[in-house]
This record gives C-alpha cells, sequence and structure tokens, in this order.
C-alpha cells in the first residue's frame, strides 16, 4: 500500500514540472511585452526604449529562456511568484487570501453537494422508474440546464432584496455563504446525484445482493452493501469535485463580490496583470493534480479491486 | 438512422429535436425572422413592455429584445456548435491514431492529454483569454484548445474496444489497410459515442460562454449575445428584474433541449453499450471521477 | 414424498404485463435431484428464484408452492428470509460475482451463517473449514481472508457449495453453476455437486443448459420452452425415449457435439461426460 501512494506521489512530479513549465510559458505567447505591460500599468506616462530595457533588466527578461524557468520554478516553490504589475505587491499577499477563501467557499459547497447527491441518489434508486425518481431527475436536468449567475441574480433577487433576508454579496458572516453555496450546490448536485443513482442501480443488479438475500440476509444488511459499493465509486469522484468546482467559482464570485480567486482573475485579466495570472493558473493547476493524486489513492485504499495491481 | 428514428419515438427528445432546429435556423436567417435591427438604439421605448410590434419589449437602450435575442443565437449556440466542432474534430484524430496504432503514438498521445486535462478547463479558457485578450474568439480557441484531449480519450477507449472486435481483425488480416479500416469499419461504430459525448458537452459549453460573456470577456457590447444582455439587464436588476427573464429562459430552453437530446441519444445507444465487453466497462468504473472532468457547470 | 411441490406458478412483469411463465406444476422428491433444462430465457431461472421468491421489483408471481407442506406464497417476508438459506440454499452462476467485492469472503460467510445459527467465531472457523475442506478447498482460513477477486471462478463456486454444506439445508437449488467455469473446473464442480448429494442427501433443483452435466446429476428432468414445461419424466426417459419434438432436438445436438467431440479426440474421449 505505502509502495503504491509513493509511487502514486512520484509519478505527478513530472506532471507538475510540465504544468509549471506550460504555466510559464503562456505568458511568452503573448502578443504583448511584459516589460510594457508593467509601465503602462504602473501609469508611465512616456515609455523610452531605455526604460523598456531598465524594466527588463528588472523582470530577468534578459536572461535566457531555461534560467527565467528555473528561477521562477525555484521561487514559486517558496510562495514567491512575484509582483503584481499593478500594485507591485507581492502576488502572494493577494492571492493567498483569496485562495483560502474560495476554497471555503468550495469545500461548504461540496460538502452540501455530498449531501444532497447522496440522499437524492439513493430516494431515486431505490424508487427507480417511479414518480419521485421521475420528477427528481427531470427537476434536476432543468436545474443543471440554468446558468448559475442568472440563478444567483434572481436569488439576490427575490431573498436579498424582495424578502432582504440575506446579504447581497461578500463574505462577511455565515449568511453570506448560503446563497452562493445553494447557487453552487443546484449547479453540481444534480451532475453528482445522476453519478450516485446509477451507480446504486447498477449495484442493485449484481449478483451480489440476489446472493445475499437467497442467504438470508436482512434487508438492512444488504442495503448497507450496495450503498457501501456504489458510495466507494462515488467517493473518487467527490474528491476530484473539489479542484473542479475551486476553478469554477468563477461567476458566482462574481455575482456575489465574493473576495476570492474566481473575483481576483477576472480582476487581473481585465487588467493585464500577467504574474498574478500566471499564479492563479498555476495554483489551480496543481490543486487539481493533487487532488487527482487523492483521489487515486483514497481510491486504491478503499477498493481492493484496485489494490492488486500495485 | 434507425437510431435518428428511435429518439424520434421518444416525445420529449422529439420536442427537444424541433426545438433546436428551430433555434439553428433562426440563428442561420437571423435577418429574416428578425423583426428589427438589434442595434437600432431608440431612447423612446427604454423598458417599454412586450408590445406587438416590440413582443418581448425593448431594453434599456430601447432595442428590440427579440432581435436580439435571435441575433444571439450566432455567438451563442452557432459559434459554440462551430467550436464543438473543431475539438471533436482534434480529439477525434488524435483518438483514431492512438487507439488505432497504440504501443508510442498510444503512449506519447495520451501523455499530452493527461497534462491538457490536469488544467481545469475554466482555469484554461480564463487564462488563454487572459494572455490574448477579451473577445469571442480568444475564448472559442479556448474551448477548442481544451476541450480536445478529453474527446481524444473517450475515441480512444472506444476505437479500442471496436479495433478489438471480430471483423475489424478480420478486414486486418485479409490485408486491408490501416485507412481503409478505420473509414469503413471503424468511423462509422465510433460515430455514436462521438455523438453521446459531444452532445453532453454542448450544452456545458453554451452555459459556460454565455458565463463568460456576462463576465465581460467575450462578446463585446453592442454585439447581441446572450449572457451579454444578462450582464447588461444585470445592472438594472433591482429596479427591472423582468429584463433577465428572456434572456434567462432562452438559454434555459435551448441547453434543456441539449441536454435531454443526449440523455435520449445515450439511452438509444444503451442496449450496444450493455453487451460491450465486461473489460471496457470495468475499464470505465475505474476511472469515473475522470468521466466527470468534462462536465463543467458556468 | 415430496419435499416441494408447486402448483400453478404463474410469473409475469408487472409493468409491461408481459407473462414469463404461464403455469408451471412440478414436484421434488425428498432426496432427489430435479434438473430443468431449457434455453437461455426460457423461464428456468425466474421460477427458481420464483420457488425463493426473490424476483426483481416489477416480476410478479401467483400460485402455490409447498416446501415441507407449508405453502411459501403465504408467508411474510420475514419467516420467508428466515428459510432462505437454512431450509433453501441458492448456488448461482457466476461465482465471480455472487460476493460482496468489497468485502473479504469470510465476511458473507459469518454473516450467512450468524444469521442462520448461533456458533461461536471458533465454531464457525471450524465448521466452515471443514466444509471447504471437503470441497477441496485448502487453506480454509487463508481464504477467508481473500477478496471475491482474488480468488477463481471455480474456487468460489466451491466457496458456494461449501456454504451450502455448512447450512444444510433442505433444498438446494444450483441456478447453471457450471455454465461460467472452464471445462476443467467444470468437471471440479460437478464432482462436488455430486458429493454433496451422496453426503449430505438433500433434495436439489439443477438448472442447467448443459445435458452431458445433467445426465451425471439429475433423477428427473423438465425440459422448459418459453416459460412452460413442455416435458418431464426421469433422466433415463428424456435421453431415451423423449417425447417432444423440441426435447428430442435438445438431446440429439446434445448428441451431435459429443459425437463430434470423439470424432476430434478419435474415439478416445470418455464417452457423454
Amino acid at each position: 500500500m505505502g509502495r503504491y501512494i509513493l509511487r502514486r506521489l512520484l509519478i505527478s512530479i513530472p506532471l507538475l514540472v510540465v504544468i509549471s513549465f506550460l504555466t510559464f510559458i503562456l505568458i511568452n505567447l503573448s502578443p504583448h511585452d511584459p516589460a510594457e505591460l508593467v509601465l503602462q500599468a504602473q501609469e508611465v506616462p512616456v515609455i523610452t526604449e531605455e526604460l523598456l530595457s531598465q524594466t527588463r533588466e528588472e523582470l530577468g527578461l534578459d536572461q535566457p529562456f531555461i534560467v527565467q524557468y528555473i528561477e521562477w520554478a525555484a521561487s514559486c516553490l517558496q510562495l514567491d511568484f512575484g509582483d503584481s504589475y499593478v500594485t507591485g505587491q507581492p502576488v502572494w499577499s493577494i492571492l493567498g487570501p483569496a485562495f483560502l477563501n474560495t476554497l471555503k467557499l468550495t469545500l461548504v459547497s461540496v460538502a452540501v453537494i455530498i449531501l444532497l447527491s447522496i440522499a437524492l441518489g439513493v430516494i431515486c434508486a431505490l424508487q427507480e422508474g417511479k414518480l419521485v425518481d421521475k420528477s427528481v431527475r427531470g427537476f434536476s436536468f432543468f436545474l443543471t440546464s440554468m446558468p448559475s449567475y442568472w440563478l444567483a441574480a434572481l436569488m439576490i433577487w427575490y431573498f436579498s432584496v424582495k424578502l432582504d433576508l440575506l446579504p447581497t454579496s461578500g463574505m462577511n458572516s455565515l449568511a453570506s455563504y448560503v446563497l452562493p453555496v445553494i447557487v453552487i450546490a443546484i449547479s453540481y448536485a444534480g451532475i453528482y446525484f445522476r453519478f450516485v443513482r446509477s451507480a446504486i442501480i447498477s449495484n442493485l443488479n449484481e449478483d451480489y445482493v440476489l446472493y445475499g438475500r437467497a442467504c438470508g440476509l436482512p434487508e438492512k444488511k444488504i442495503t448497507g452493501k450496495i450503498l457501501k459499493n456504489s458510495l466507494q465509486v462515488a467517493v473518487s469522484v467527490f474528491c476530484m469535485a473539489v479542484p473542479i468546482i475551486l476553478g469554477s467559482t468563477v461567476v458566482v464570485e462574481n455575482v456575489f463580490a465574493w473576495p476570492g480567486l474566481g473575483s481576483l482573475s477576472i480582476k487581473s485579466i481585465l487588467s493585464r496583470d500577467f504574474p498574478m495570472i500566471q499564479a492563479y493558473v498555476l495554483v489551480l493547476a496543481v490543486a487539481f493534480v493533487l487532488f487527482n493524486t487523492l483521489s487515486d489513492i483514497i481510491n486504491a485504499v478503499i477498493n481492493p479491486k484496485l489494490r492488486k495491481d500495485l | 438512422m434507425s437510431m435518428l428514428r428511435n429518439i424520434w419515438k421518444d416525445k420529449l427528445a422529439a420536442i427537444s429535436l424541433s426545438i433546436l432546429a428551430i433555434v439553428l435556423t433562426a440563428g442561420i436567417f437571423a435577418p429574416l425572422f428578425a423583426p428589427h435591427d438589434p442595434n437600432e438604439v431608440n431612447m423612446k421605448l427604454r423598458y417599454a413592455a412586450s408590445s406587438w410590434e416590440y413582443l418581448l419589449g425593448n431594453d434599456h437602450l430601447g432595442r428590440c429584445i427579440l432581435s436580439r435575442l435571435i441575433y444571439g443565437i450566432r455567438p451563442s449556440v452557432l459559434w459554440v456548435l462551430a467550436a464543438l466542432a473543431g475539438s471533436v474534430m482534434l480529439g477525434t484524430v488524435v483518438g483514431f491514431l492512438a487507439g488505432f496504432f497504440r504501443g508510442k503514438v498510444d503512449a506519447v498521445l495520451m501523455r499530452v492529454c493527461d497534462v491538457m486535462l490536469s488544467f481545469p478547463g475554466y482555469v484554461m479558457t480564463l487564462a488563454i483569454v487572459g494572455i490574448m485578450g477579451v473577445g469571442l474568439e480568444n475564448i472559442l480557441a479556448a474551448f477548442i484548445l481544451t476541450k480536445w484531449a478529453w474527446f481524444a480519450r473517450v475515441i480512444r477507449t472506444s476505437v479500442l474496444q471496436y479495433a478489438e472486435s471480430e471483423y475489424v481483425r478480420f478486414a486486418k488480416a485479409a490485408g486491408a489497410g490501416s485507412f481503409h479500416i478505420i473509414r469503413r469499419h471503424i468511423i462509422p461504430v465510433t460515430a455514436s459515442d462521438v455523438a453521446v459525448v459531444s452532445s453532453s458537452s454542448f450544452g456545458s459549453m453554451i452555459l459556460q460562454i454565455s458565463g463568460f460573456s456576462f463576465l465581460g470577456l467575450g462578446v463585446q457590447a453592442p454585439t447581441a449575445e446572450w449572457g451579454m444582455m444578462l450582464n447588461e439587464a444585470r445592472a438594472v436588476m433591482f429596479s427591472r428584474p423582468e429584463l433577465m427573464l428572456a434572456p434567462g429562459l432562452t438559454i434555459i430552453i435551448v441547453v434543456s433541449a441539449i441536454n435531454f437530446l443526449s440523455d435520449a441519444l445515450q439511452a438509444a445507444l444503451d442496449p450496444k453499450l450493455r453487451t460491450s465487453t465486461s473489460k471496457a466497462a470495468e475499464q470505465t468504473s475505474a476511472a469515473p471521477a475522470k468521466q466527470l472532468l468534462g462536465k463543467e457547470v458556468a | 414424498m415430496n419435499i416441494l411441490d408447486v402448483k400453478n406458478l404463474k410469473i409475469w412483469d408487472g409493468s409491461t404485463g408481459r407473462t414469463i411463465v404461464p403455469d408451471s406444476s412440478f414436484k421434488l422428491k425428498q432426496g432427489s435431484c430435479l434438473a430443468i433444462v431449457g434455453e437461455s430465457g426460457s423461464g428456468k431461472s425466474v421460477t427458481c428464484r420464483s420457488i425463493m421468491r426473490l424476483n426483481k421489483g416489477s416480476i410478479r408471481q401467483s400460485g402455490d408452492i409447498l416446501f415441507q407442506g407449508e405453502n411459501l406464497s403465504l408467508l411474510s417476508e420475514k419467516e420467508m428470509r428466515r428459510k432462505r438459506g437454512k431450509n433453501l440454499c441458492m448456488i448461482l452462476q457466476n461465482g465471480m460475482r455472487a460476493f460482496d467485492p468489497s468485502s473479504k469472503l469470510g465476511v458473507h460467510l459469518k454473516e450467512t451463517l450468524d444469521q442462520h445459527f448461533n456458533w461461536s467465531k471458533q465454531a464457525f472457523t471450524d465448521h466452515m473449514a471443514k466444509a471447504m475442506e471437503s470441497v477441496k478447498l485448502s487453506n480454509p482460513v487463508e481464504l477467508l481472508n481473500k477478496y471475491p477477486h482474488e480468488l477463481s471462478g471455480g474456487m468460489l463456486q466451491r466457496v458456494m457449495i461449501a456454504l451450502a454444506i455448512a447450512l444444510e439445508p433442505d433444498i438446494i437449488i444450483a441456478d447453471e453453476p457450471t455454465t461460467a467455469l472452464d471445462t476443467i473446473s467444470q468437471f471440479e464442480v460437478v464432482e462436488q455437486f455430486i458429493r454433496l448429494r451422496e453426503v449430505m442427501g438433500c433434495s436439489m433443483i439443477f438448472i442447467s443448459h448443459d445435458l452431458g452435466v445433467v445426465r451425471k446429476i439429475a433423477d428427473d428432468v423438465l425440459v422448459m420452452k418459453d416459460g412452460e414445461i413442455v416435458e418431464r419424466g426421469t433422466t433415463q426417459a428424456i435421453f431415451t425415449e423423449a417425447q417432444h419434438e423440441y426435447t428430442r432436438y435438445l438431446v440429439s445436438s446434445k448428441l451431435a457435439l459429443s459425437q463430434h467431440f470423439e470424432n476430434v479426440m478419435g474415439g478416445m474421449a470418455l464417452a457423454d461426460r
């Protein structure tokens, strides 16, 4: 087991290197000269050739490409992603707190999604083909077809403005979580609940269920086995939900003015703050790889069948 | 064709298909269908309620909402469809090469896919837009770049499955060329799998592109686009919430139609999926998390 | 004396209204083995599951199933559950799928035996080990700590037989127990079934479409086609003087196969295995 975990972790290292390299060259693909952008962002009135080369030197842009990458990667490992073109502050001092805020929102949302999709998945699977199942599925279809920002706007309009129950935006109290979490959960629970449902249904038709019943095991035990086997598959899926949602709260965060990565990334894109964009992409891609690795490991731990190939 | 007939029997799917056909036609021939010029400003009609002349009323600049919705089909649906076609094509080519030639080709291409798939789709799109600049064409380019790897994976699995089938082996043994086998024997059977994966992505892509426009990263004013219209409506959300209705509902109807159709497509293919070898079934169940990677909602 | 008496069993699909078995009656004599043969889809498995009252969701059944004079159709679900395993024991076709894939084998066996007996842990291990050794599974304690996927289909099939031995049921219902196995495992498993009957003297319903196996193991045969019993009789009679055309077809195709086999093997093959 330990060997598998170690091997799985080692496999992810080259992937991380490739990802960081891609993130690094992203900036070089830009049609703009970074030095010029820095000066523009700092609102320097007249940009001279001399000023440009001086800035290039400051940014280390005059060095060979590979040296630039190694230096950049080394400092990234110490969470030093350079300074923002716009404010001049270290990127991590802005990105770090934003990442934490988005992580909080994501974790709460994922928890709600897990509870909701397991509850609905179990109910619908046990009632397969009946009215409850059909209506929940139909409704979930409808909900996943809804633009989340639209739903968010409607909710703000109704709950915050008309009823004045919840804050419209920001992240000031626990109440601030309610609307964004509902919106995210509604958009995603539909997908995950279908997954849980079909996992349970396919388990219901397995021979081990028939054999368990034929051996006279009580229904409670059999349901337990079905849940264990189908949720096993679901665990890794839920694990992957964290980085997926982490990377796609952009729209919801913007509607609710949540001080997280989503709001920050849009602001940085519109102001062409390249180090910020670069760090944002890198942080999320790394999170993605790490969660992917984690989900594989969890999968192997709980699924004896996969453990065989270790 | 028999698949199409099966789908037609399903009422919900038939309705969805009709809705999509109407939307696509209206989008292609927008000038014929739209009652007014979508960009014609008429300050006298600001926020006018619906009337016989302006069926869905007018927006904050007095423009005809119905006409803007119809013209909005082009960027919101037609261009997305084009981007989808582009990435499916790219993915199909890669998937075929990997699945058919196996060995080193497969290993290299799949590693590339792994790298592509390790960037969350949203983040990649934001990165590309961030670097290349704001605009519809950059988002579409980002879509093609980010989605192809996902299609390549799915198509590779499906090709692998069919490449092992008896008749393909027979064709190989009979000395048919690779290209001939791919064209005559594998493309026809994998086409249905391609249809299922691409249709299930279509809906989420429409939601995403409208989301990016809503954030101001996509289509720029005054071009009519659904997300953009919602963005404009959001500014007056508290005083005139009704402006959010028409574009929002349009998106919901179109995306629902696509999702229902995709579901029907999958159901129509299900019997075939069931008879596929248990080995293939195990492969897919081993990587369920990866299956859901393609599912990102706006 | 009949241990099982099935009268006017009707089975249909409640959701589509399709009849699967229109009207079926048969008897199982105490200590004998009844084989039910027929193609897949002929209603053999559904019939057996109906005896256990284990058909899936929408499948409905009516008729009387008298087990030792007691009508199973009238029992409550709780009473019926007590009969399953203890009195009526089932052995499934695919051993690979019959056990919970995420638990060790011992878990299912222990749960089942705990359900019906009040054994200590030691007694459980002793009984199970003895049963497993009797079906030629060596190292039983080690096997109990393995996951189903770590064993072969034939071994799992024998684990099911071992569980049946430990449960000492009155009737064993074996649903195509040899179909999913390769020839050698098939031979071993059939051998175990024959021994099972010799040692325990329990009654058995043996579903199969393999007439070779049926001829070795069964006393009586039912032939099913499209849900109806088209022929019944002793094994001897079925193989020599079949009345129904379908039975004759089955027997002749079996003969043709084994003749072909003998030809291929140059007449060296053991006749009629």
